[in-house]
């Protein structure tokens, strides 16, 4: 039998998607729908004295307007947990009802029978907020003076780990390199915002559509909100536009639109608008990083010793998972021996920052990338030379790293000799040295990177069970929204059951069907959803075996499935497909069988170290040495994942994550002045990039299995993110060497590149 | 997000588009391609009592020889600009700025009279206008009055218009000279950081996009050339006398150094064209 495994099948989820007939929450149509516009905070800090809401109350069509004290809500607490016996949890409020903390903290709720009412009767609402002194920067917040936001913490400080101690990491070091590095915060810039509707069904419970990559985690907090049983409340997500990182977990909007729901018995409904989404929803990256690494002259690293500043906006919430993350992968590919690594996370006055794709991996790879490339300048090496002298070695695995990493398997030197092969790295470099020689106004400069990220921790949910008329029905708790896990759960349960495609229907996204699941984030599904998909489906085998045997009336070792037919070994006439076996489970005998389960098997596949998928990426970019202009001329990644279950998949994934990676190093940014105003407040200045600001991918593969799950498979949904980046900004800076420039922060917009050449006196760039 | 209440009318001509108009001027807009009108609306920093809608007055889409000019149509789209053929010969500089307008979907929307009446020192068409040393046909309830494009910007967001007034034409010279135009920005759609539109043909000129709060002449740069400096020297004036603006994307500093670069390379690129 042909297997699935490896083969470009189309994604089966496309059509409806393609055709635009997909339906997102913004299509759901419910008789009666009310419609909630969020008032929300001009103010970065300070006390709530007051809200006068009579004004609005008088406006038409209005149904209610609310405030945190009207709804009495229960915040959201932290994500992950924190360490026992730490401090006291802080709460991410439903509503807050005494302090705001950050521009577009909601302070009100206008429930409206249509949106422009709503929208019209917002603006009527007055927030007395008696203004106090805001801290913005993560490296203020940590100023003894600066303004704090929880103070029974005495400071800005939310979490803090420590490595190393007394020992200096860089003691024997000829030479060490040092750094200060802003990877700076990001939007996730969704197609589709965040949006939310709930509503009473008929047995009074409450239905609540969202938009989101962990419904579960909805749940949960729906309940508890609310003091609902599970049973109580269903949480269903249909097509979602994107989610990145962004869109798992629970947002305060959601809750609130539940309990709307519940207290007026009517349809209640929120979607985000653009700008209200660049501050409502949470924000990626935001770090602050100073490095030290040392070396001995031959290159082969000795120590390194790092501060890592995390920020987490205005509430801990969910920014504890970059801070946990970064620290984890702090590492890198290298083997370095002594490592001091103080990590802190702080609160500022900014909306709140969670998990953005990559979500902690590229800010420690762009930490090391960097400061490996300094250390490659200072030695007057080639830096992929320094790489190669440095590179953890197949035989090293599995490798726990200083800062508690299971490294599961890699070949790393290898994906960097195939990158430089794919790339043609030898020809680069005789081109920039003729270009150098020229004194050309444009300049080429080549980067390259090397990484590691982890992907697949924790566990996911997966059940199969054989129709009746023998068809396949999956149920995953991961939750795609763009991944095509309907594709990829079909083709593992295509070859395992010796099935057609069309023969399996993947069910996922809905509580009241899926019994419990942790959702689709952190390169995750295709190897736990994946795994949980073939170990159950297995187990179906094995029970389909038993009742083949009691049908066919031979012993259980001599029934094997075959070409999709379950037979006795030798004795083909006599086969069974799987509807007669599933017809069989029906039966009296049947069930005496296999009990009243039938063709049924879950499993809840756990991962609890995970997997480390790496790889090797490099730019070729060309700096106007005049205006600063960079161009990015060619992106080769070599990734690896492990076993490819689908290449069109791996691919698209690849280009997702590479263009994310792109729109950091070169043209992304959320700022805020020092009154903590977004200076991006629309998508016009934010400029995220589009198809015309990029070359074609260029991409390439080594396939080094993982042990960790029966696939094979590693996640590859962020490698884009982690890789691209320190690519990108190597060879920015590769091209600027000549001109004594060592460093220039991301985003590497045209100003700021121009501005490290005028310093540098580059003629071309003098006033 | 959403415009506050408004009144909406179709005008049927450009005299009743004027008639409407002329009932309250102040409190009433024209709605052109509506691509600079609706998002100010939309945030609520316009906030018209009615809107006169004039975007499907085909009478006014057109481009045109008139004797020793170009006459286009104020509602004529950037796209139908760009693909004019009559613009492609005698005026490419216009028609090539046309095709430089953000997007496909906002050169299929917006118009040139919605360009230049609004007056935006950002955008592209003004510029390009003003390098051809074109001029203006105005309506009002009076009748038609031209306007030198030189004297048209007055002050950011403000023309010479009067509220009760309609722009109809915009002229420029047939042009057989050198010509270019230089948009430095990020991304393939983004407005200008700073542009360059430049037009040599014994006499040159040279207009600059985004740097002061109108659309405008680079005339220390002009002044140069007509006394006999290279594009080099001459361009090394761009910003003199000029406050650019400052903003996320660029220092007032960082608009001036790329101002004497574009306007540089835009002087060897039109000199080049010339031949
Ligand atoms: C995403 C985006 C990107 C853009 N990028 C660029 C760019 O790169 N370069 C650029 O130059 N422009 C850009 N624009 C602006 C675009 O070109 C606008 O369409 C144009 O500036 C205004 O034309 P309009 O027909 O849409 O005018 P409208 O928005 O309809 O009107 C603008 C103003 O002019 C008035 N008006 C319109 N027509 C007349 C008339 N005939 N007589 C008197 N008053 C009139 C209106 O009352 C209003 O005050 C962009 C717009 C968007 C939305």
């Amino acid at each position: 039998m042909q297997t699935l495994f490896g083969f470009p099948v189309a994604r089966l989820e496309d059509d409806p998607l393609l055709r635009g007939v997909a339906k997102y929450v913004a299509d759901l149509e419910r008789p009666g729908t009310t419609h909630v516009v969020f008032v929300r905070s001009h103010i970065a800090h300070g006390r709530l004295a007051g809200i006068d809401v009579s004004e609005a109350l008088e406006m038409p069509g209005v149904v209610g307007v609310f405030t945190g004290a009207d709804l009495g809500l229960p915040g959201i607490g932290e994500f992950p947990p924190l360490p026992p016996g730490s401090r006291a949890e802080i709460f991410r409020p439903c509503l807050t009802t005494d302090r705001v903390r950050h521009v577009g903290e909601a302070v009100a709720a206008v429930v409206a029978e249509t949106y422009a009412q709503a929208v019209d009767a917002a603006e009527l609402v007055v927030a007395d907020i008696e203004d106090e002194p805001a801290v913005v920067d993560p490296l203020a917040a940590l100023e003894p003076d600066a303004p704090v936001l929880f103070p029974e913490l005495g400071s800005n400080v939310v979490r803090e780990a420590h490595l190393g101690g007394d020992a200096d990491p860089l003691a024997g070091a000829d030479v060490v390199v040092r750094g200060r590095f802003v990877n700076q915060r990001l939007a996730a810039v969704p197609l589709e915002p965040n949006g939310t509707l709930a509503y009473p069904d008929e047995d009074g419970r409450l239905v609540c559509w969202v938009s989101s990559q962990s419904p579960f985690q909805v749940l949960g907090a729906v309940c508890r909100a609310l003091g609902r049983d599970r049973d109580r409340v269903r949480v269903v997500v249909p097509a979602v536009g994107g989610g990145f990182g962004a869109k798992g977990g629970v947002y305060p909007e959601q809750v609130i639109v539940a309990a709307l729901a519940d207290r007026l018995g009517r349809p209640v409904r929120h979607i985000e608008t653009r700008s209200e989404n660049l501050l409502a929803m949470s924000q990626g990256r935001g770090a602050v990083q100073d490095v030290e690494l040392g070396a001995r002259r031959d290159g082969t690293l000795v120590g390194m010793r790092a501060r890592m500043v995390t920020e987490f906006g205005a509430y801990p919430w969910r920014g504890a998972i970059a801070f946990a993350t970064s620290r984890l992968m702090a590492n890198g590919v290298y083997r370095i021996p002594n490592m001091e690594l103080t990590a802190l996370g702080v609160v500022t006055n900014t909306p709140p920052v969670g998990p953005y794709r990559g979500a902690g991996r590229p800010e420690a790879a762009a930490m090391l990338e960097r400061a490996m490339d300094l250390l490659a300048g200072e030695l007057e090496m080639d830096p992929v030379e320094l790489r190669r002298r440095n590179l953890l070695r197949p035989e090293d695995f599995p490798y726990v790293t200083p800062t508690g990493a299971s490294y599961d398997s890699g070949d790393y030197l290898g994906a960097l000799e195939e990158l430089v092969k794919e790339a043609g790295y030898d020809g680069l470099r005789a081109e920039q040295a003729a270009r150098r020689a020229a004194g050309d106004r444009v300049q080429l400069g080549i980067g390259v990177s090397t990484f590691v990220e982890v992907s697949g921790t924790g566990s996911e949910y997966g059940s199969v069970r054989i129709a009746p008329d023998g068809h396949v029905v999956c149920v995953t708790g991961a939750s795609p929204h763009g991944q095509g896990h309907v594709t990829t759960f079909s083709q593992v349960l295509a070859d395992a059951l010796q099935v057609p495609l069309d023969r399996i229907e993947v069910v996922h996204s809905d509580t009241a069907v899926v019994p419990r699941g942790t959702g689709t984030f952190g390169s995750r599904s295709g190897q736990l959803g994946g795994s949980a998909a073939l170990v159950a489906g297995q187990a179906v085998v094995e029970r389909a075996r038993q009742l083949a045997a009691d049908a066919l009336e031979a012993a259980e070792e001599d029934v094997v499935l075959a070409e999709g037919q379950f037979a006795v070994a030798g004795v083909p006439s006599r086969s069974l497909s799987w509807a007669d076996v599933a017809r069989h489970a029906e039966t009296d005998a049947g069930r005496t069988v296999l009990g009243d389960d039938g063709l049924f098997a879950e499993e809840d596949f756990d991962q609890a170290d995970g997997t480390y998928p790496f790889g090797a990426h490099l730019a070729v970019v060309e700096v106007d040495t005049e205006t600063g202009r960079v161009e990015l001329r060619r992106i080769v990644a070599v990734d690896d994942c492990g076993r490819i279950l689908n290449p069109i998949i791996v691919a698209g994934q690849v280009h997702g994550g590479l263009l994310q990676g792109i729109a950091q190093a070169l043209f992304e940014e959320v700022s805020f002045d020092e009154l903590g105003n977004p200076r991006a407040p629309t998508l016009i200045e934010y400029g995220a990039p589009t198809a015309a600001e990029v070359p074609s991918y260029e991409l390439g593969h080594t396939v080094t299995p993982t042990p960790r799950n029966p696939l094979g498979m590693k996640g590859v949904g962020e490698a884009g993110t982690v890789g691209a980046t320190p690519a990108i900004q190597n060879a920015v800076l590769d091209a600027l060497a000549p001109y004594g420039v060592t460093h220039v922060d991301l985003p590497l917009g045209p100003m700021k590149v121009w501005q490290a050449l005028r310093d540098a006196g580059v003629p071309g760039a003098a006033p | 997000m959403i415009p506050a209440p408004f009144e909406y009318r179709r005008a049927g001509s450009v005299d009743e588009a004027v008639a409407l108009l002329a009932e309250d001027p102040d409190e009433r807009k024209l709605l052109a391609g509506g691509h600079s009108l609706l998002p100010l609306m939309k945030l609520r920093l316009a906030t018209p009592t009615v809107l006169v809608d004039v975007g499907r007055l085909a009478e006014l889409s057109y481009v045109r020889e008139d004797g020793d000019h170009v006459a286009i149509g104020a509602l004529t789209r950037h796209c139908d600009l760009e693909a004019a053929p009559v613009a492609r010969e005698h005026a490419p500089l216009l028609s090539h700025v046309a095709g430089q307008v953000g997007d496909p979907q906002v050169r299929h929307r917006g118009t040139i009279g919605g360009s230049v009446a609004h007056g935006d020192p950002a955008s592209d068409l003004p510029a390009a206008v003003l390098a051809l040393g074109g001029s203006f046909v105005v309506q009002g309830p009076q009748g038609h009055r031209e306007l030198a494009a030189e004297d048209f910007f007055q002050g950011f967001l403000e023309t010479a218009m009067a509220p009760d007034e309609m722009l109809t034409e915009i002229r420029v010279p047939k042009s057989g000279g050198g010509w270019a135009f230089q948009k430095f920005n990020r991304r393939a759609q983004d407005w200008a950081i700073v542009g360059v539109a430049a037009s040599v043909n014994g006499s040159s000129r040279v207009a600059l996009v985004n740097m002061g709060p109108t659309p405008l002449r680079a005339r220390a740069v002009e002044a140069a050339l007509a006394a006999g400096a290279s594009a080099e020297e001459a361009a090394s004036r761009a910003a003199e006398g000029l406050e650019p603006p400052a903003d996320v994307q660029a220092s007032a500093e960082y608009r001036a150094h790329l101002a004497r670069v574009l306007v540089r390379r835009a002087l060897e690129e039109a000199t080049a064209r010339r031949g």
